[in-house]
């Protein structure tokens, strides 16, 4: 952990705006991003996908621990470390939210934290470019967390291949439902991009049989009715949920929003989840921290306690 | 997609069967999903019969040939549609259903013409403003006439109640009895809290904090109806924010509540529901007309933040190619500002709010905060069909400064003793560039969406009087 930790502040200008310390990339595909990264000899190995990650955690009869963190915040060189500390902390895939102005399906606490990022200037090429450097050292795969419009703005083919240049996997875009996924999944299958969709509670099981049968990577299974945001406790919904989702799939199935604590990840683990997924608790911790480097620290502490939770 | 955007942009006149070819093919799939909607007749507008028999309404067969906007995939072309978490999807196609249902149910028709009729005060005149015409004449003594559609006689001031009240009958044949909605300047918020105490539902209005500050009598209103009013902190505390924050609220309680979305905008069916509930505006218009002049208005002239009044007026008329259809933006500081409302002037194609419309935006695809002194214009997006109109080249649009529309709120005052809100002033300041141009006798109808009383601070520390 401690080298982890010396390697990526060696790694990682100290300039607190994010504008400055990354430049802006062109966005022309870049050819070799992994070359020219003075730590690839450190790659623990060639990443995998996200399917292929499920179905290896399968075959050990593991259940996938899944982070998520928004970018900026409290900074990006915080974000490159913490993806960093989540990795070496037996993280099997993250989520990696983009900031943006108006996220819809965000609760109160990832929604403070994408004001605060895009205040501090955080942009989507910078983010980029923290990617570029620090993917190649993760040995999970990254999934992006971003709304549409980002996407759209960027064009959806260059947004594909801009990301898969620099080492992303999958893609999660929580304001587009199963009708409006066409061009997403056309660009995405080309970029070899696995986008995962999600099926909720008020998904009926016909359009939830169509969502599985859609979605790449693993299905995202949101627990309750509502935005993100840490809840008191897992709704037993998910249980017969999850059974429902088994019958209607062989895919992997994660289960995210409002997943909090180690009895949670405990719990859905136990009622047959392929995956977990932990948001707003991590983003809180990191947030609300006094320093960056404390935020790090809590965050390895409940990262260990989270995955521990987990077979 | 944005390379498509680009190029349809750049001509207006394309037909609109070009857009789509943006779409990929997923269509038998989704029919299989919502077989309850897929089964519905195309989209009908509710009828608002009022009174008397129409006597100029367009039959249905006239229209038959028309491609139905918009599709059942909730798209104008290549604009609108439902981009919203999938937690909503059944309530939307729900809603809609509902929605198709009760157009054609006899007795829901009923009970909303009773209630338009005898609560919001319907119909309400198409008033010929002579004076401001005298204004318009050119030194020989011709120029155009000028009727102004009298939405601000309505019930509450506006015309935001037409939707209002249908949506709350509609809430009520739902069974939901918990309302939610958004308000900026606070007129759809009274709008709501009005119909929710007239109908007995519980009602929460979200509203940025900035503009609660700005509007405070507004909210003492929407208090004294019984509302809550909830204060949005999170973004810019404005109506973008407002809008973000019911949409989560409805994410949340959606099996309890109805949202009623006070816009032409937001995810399929509100576009066309919010529309079609505010078509009565143009119906009058044409009946009105037909008795005052026996033929047709010329131009049709609205003001366009969302989009509500504009597309209530318009839609009669889509059809009508002779029929001059002018929106006007809030072009607040000027365009070239950065502090203004003109979305479709100066904006670009993306998805806010569950639809892709012209959106402020910035290179990153944030969306940008507006600016305009009317609170009703200040809005980052517009509705799809705006923006569909906007790129087929049916309707134009064009934008006026806060300048002009506070000179043009104190004018219709004095030359015709009818303050106009805001918003409404907005599409009054176009007539001083748009009468020099127009032909001796040509009908200019504008839409004056709603009064200016609850407009009289902000203009008092502008106006020297």
């Amino acid at each position: 952990m401690a080298a982890a930790f010396k390697v990526s502040v060696s790694l990682l200008p100290s300039s607190k705006s994010p504008r400055v310390s990354f430049p802006r990339p062109s966005f022309k595909p870049i050819s070799a991003p992994k070359s020219f990264s003075s730590m690839a000899s450190l790659r623990v190995a060639p990443t995998v996908g996200i399917s292929e990650t499920f179905s290896r955690l399968r075959e050990q009869g593991k259940v996938a621990f899944i982070p998520f963190l928004t970018a900026g915040d409290p900074d990006l060189s915080t974000t490159s470390q913490a993806l960093k500390v989540l990795d070496s902390c037996g993280s099997d895939l993250i989520e990696l939210g983009i900031p943006y102005s108006d996220p819809l399906a965000d609760g109160p606490v990832i929604q403070a934290a994408a004001t605060r990022a895009l205040a501090k200037g955080t942009n989507f090429d910078a983010v980029i470019s923290m990617l570029r450097e620090v993917a190649p050292q993760l040995s999970c795969p990254i999934a992006l967390f971003t709304y549409y419009n980002p996407i759209l703005k960027r064009g959806v083919e260059k947004f594909m291949s801009t990301i898969k240049n620099v080492g992303v996997h999958g893609l999660v875009v929580p304001d587009v439902p199963l009708e409006e996924t066409e061009i997403l999944r056309s660009e995405a299958v080309k970029h070899n991009i696995e986008l995962v969709l999600l099926t909720t509670p008020t998904t009926p099981t016909e359009r939830m049989k169509a969502i599985v049968e859609a979605s790449e990577g693993f299905v995202y299974l949101v627990s309750s009715v509502g935005v993100t945001g840490a809840r008191s406790s897992v709704s037993s919904r998910v249980q017969s949920l999850l059974q429902e989702l088994k019958e209607a799939t062989t895919k992997p199935v994660a289960v995210g929003f409002g997943i909090s604590k180690p009895e949670h990840v405990k719990q859905v683990a136990g009622w047959g989840a392929d995956g977990v997924i932990v948001g707003s608790a991590i983003v809180k911790l990191l947030g609300e921290a006094k320093t960056p480097e404390e935020g790090l620290k809590e965050l390895e502490a409940f990262t260990k306690s989270l995955k521990a939770a987990l077979p | 997609m944005a390379t498509a955007a680009n190029s349809v942009r750049g001509n207006p006149t394309v037909p609109r069967s070009s857009f789509h070819g943006v779409r990929m093919p997923l269509r038998l799939e989704k029919s299989r999903l919502s077989p309850s909607v897929m089964r519905s007749p195309p989209c009908r507008a509710v009828s608002c019969t009022l009174t008397r028999e129409p006597a100029a309404v367009k039959t249905e067969e006239s229209r038959a040939g028309a491609a139905p906007r918009p599709d059942t995939f909730g798209r104008f072309g290549r604009f609108g549609g439902k981009y919203v978490p999938e937690t909503l999807m059944h309530a939307l196609a729900e809603l809609e259903a509902a929605f198709r249902s009760l157009s054609q149910d006899g007795d829901f028709q009923k009970e909303l013409d009773g209630i338009l009729k005898d609560y919001v005060g319907r119909e309400n005149p198409l008033y010929f403003a002579e004076r401001l015409t005298e204004r318009y004449k050119r030194s020989n003594g011709e120029g155009p006439q000028i009727y102004l559609k009298r939405e601000d006689l309505n019930h509450t001031g506006a015309h935001k109640i037409n939707n209002a009240i249908a949506q709350a009958l509609l809430a009520k044949r739902l069974g939901k009895e918990r309302i939610i909605a958004e308000t900026g300047a606070g007129q759809h918020g009274v709008a709501t809290a009005t119909v929710c105490a007239r109908f007995g539902l519980q009602c929460i209005i979200y509203m940025g904090a900035q503009d609660m500050e700005r509007q405070a009598l507004n909210v003492f209103r929407m208090r004294l109806l019984g509302a809550e009013v909830r204060g949005v902190h999170s973004g810019t505390a404005t109506l973008k924010d407002a809008t973000s924050e019911a949409i989560r609220d409805w994410v949340t309680n959606v099996e309890s509540t109805h949202y009623i979305l006070g816009s032409v905008a937001g995810p399929h069916p509100y576009p066309m529901m919010v529309r079609d509930f505010h078509a009565v505006i143009g119906k009058e218009t044409r009946r009105q007309a037909m008795e005052k002049w026996g033929g047709k208005p010329d131009v049709l002239v609205a003001c366009v933040g969302g989009g509500s009044n504009a597309m209530g007026l318009f839609h009669e008329f889509v059809d009508d190619s002779d029929v001059r259809l002018i929106g006007v933006e809030a072009a607040g500081h000027g365009l070239d500002s950065g502090k203004h409302a003109a979305t479709l002037t100066k904006g670009e194609v993306g998805v806010l709010h569950g639809a892709m419309s012209y959106l402020l935006q910035d290179d990153d695809g944030q969306i940008i905060e507006p600016h305009s002194i009317s609170a009703g214009l200040d809005y980052p997006g517009v509705g799809p069909e705006h923006s569909f109109l906007k790129d087929i080249g049916r309707a134009e649009y064009y934008s006026v400064t806060d300048q002009e529309a506070l000179e043009a709120f104190k004018r219709l005052s004095q030359l015709e003793g009818i303050i106009p809100a805001l918003e409404t002033s907005h599409a009054l300041a176009y007539l001083e560039t748009l009468c020099p141009t127009l032909p001796d006798g040509a009908k200019v109808v504008v839409n004056c969406s709603g009064r200016g009383d609850k407009d009289v601070q902000t203009a008092a520390k502008y106006l020297q009087l």
